[in-house]
């Protein structure tokens, strides 16, 4: 039982290592810090094919590409800045994963905040409704009555 | 009034859904960024043995002209290829093409096998040019004015009437 276990588990160790292995098949920067850098930009930029990936875990052609350049760049000496600034005016912004704070792109960070406080107004308005409408009554005065001598009957029983 | 606001969202979001899903627009296709740029630096060897090879400089005929991104790998691209054909031969338009990392080999049995509407061809071996131009995959293709700047890009493939309805209307606009 324990030996099945130990080789399903060696197993399942086996079938993913592949997907382990992306981004690292390239060949790396003899420089660890540098390496460390690249690999780090890499996270941060989009796979342009499968878009919903970074291309550190892309496995696409355009993604390794990108890959060869970042490390290029990076071990020629260019800060990860001047690296995302050549991606972007190829792809533009939404090849970074995480979009930059600029006049395009106000209401893209500042939508959960607006978000939120209209949420905030409309809870606001609705309390005050709800106050306003308190000791307000829309019975006539008939019915005022009938209701009176209801619960009267209610308390004799 | 107040009852109504529920409505007024429910109706504001479903003209919104349609108005972002319809007509041709596809949402994996991203803006270029290059349109209203020049048109970036290359210079290439032709696919085409004894041809002359593309460069940037080449672009800038004082017509508008088309560039186009190729491979013989690429499925979609044997789909438009038909287009480019009328592109060049009917509509007398330069078409100038970019073979996108492909064997030089590949290329040229590929254009033997499906004609060749191209003025000049230029092999990207490695895919920096298609980087350059911010290519995501091809084909792709974009519309160069006289002077070398890049005034629109279609993304995929040229296909069904696209050329009547996208292609010849952007050069003329880049005219």
């Amino acid at each position: 039982m324990i030996r099945s276990l130990i080789s399903f588990v060696l197993l399942v160790f086996v079938v993913a290592a592949p997907a382990l292995s992306v981004a690292v098949d390239e060949e790396k920067l003899p420089d660890p810090a540098r390496e460390q850098l690249a690999r780090d930009l890499m996270k941060e930029v989009r796979c342009l094919v499968c878009q919903n990936q970074s291309i550190e875990d892309s496995n696409a052609d355009l993604a390794k590409d990108l890959r060869v350049i970042i490390r290029e760049q990076i071990g020629a000496g260019k800060s990860p800045d001047e690296v995302k600034a050549f991606l972007v005016a190829r792809y533009g912004d939404w090849v970074l994963l995480k979009p930059p704070l600029r006049a395009g792109t106000i209401f893209l960070w500042g939508s959960p905040a607006l978000f939120l406080i209209i949420v905030a107004v409309m809870l606001i308005m609705r309390s005050r409704q709800g106050s306003a409408q308190k000791g307000v009554s829309d019975l006539t005065a008939e019915e005022q009555e009938r209701l009176k001598a209801l619960l009267e009957k209610d308390e004799t029983k | 009034m107040n009852r109504f606001v529920p409505l007024l969202i429910v109706v504001f979001l479903v003209v919104l859904f349609a108005a972002m899903m319809g007509g041709d627009r596809n949402p994996q296709e991203l803006k270029s960024v290059l349109i209203g740029k020049e048109a970036p630096a290359f210079d290439l060897e032709s696919v085409i043995e004894g041809q002359e090879g593309l460069s940037n400089t080449a672009l800038a005929t004082g017509d508008p002209i088309i560039v186009n991104f190729f491979a013989s790998w690429c499925v979609p691209c044997r789909a438009e290829h038909e287009n480019l054909m009328k592109l060049a031969e009917t509509y007398k338009v330069p078409v100038y093409g970019i073979a996108y990392k492909d064997k030089v080999t590949a290329s040229r049995a590929f254009l033997e096998e499906l004609g060749n509407p191209y003025v000049q061809t230029g092999a990207d071996l490695s895919g920096i040019v298609g980087i350059d131009f911010g290519v995501t995959g091809v084909p792709e293709t974009f519309v160069i004015d006289g002077d070398g700047v890049i005034r629109y890009r279609h993304w995929g493939p040229v296909i069904g009437t696209a050329v009547e309805d996208k292609i010849l209307p952007e050069l003329e606009k880049a005219r």
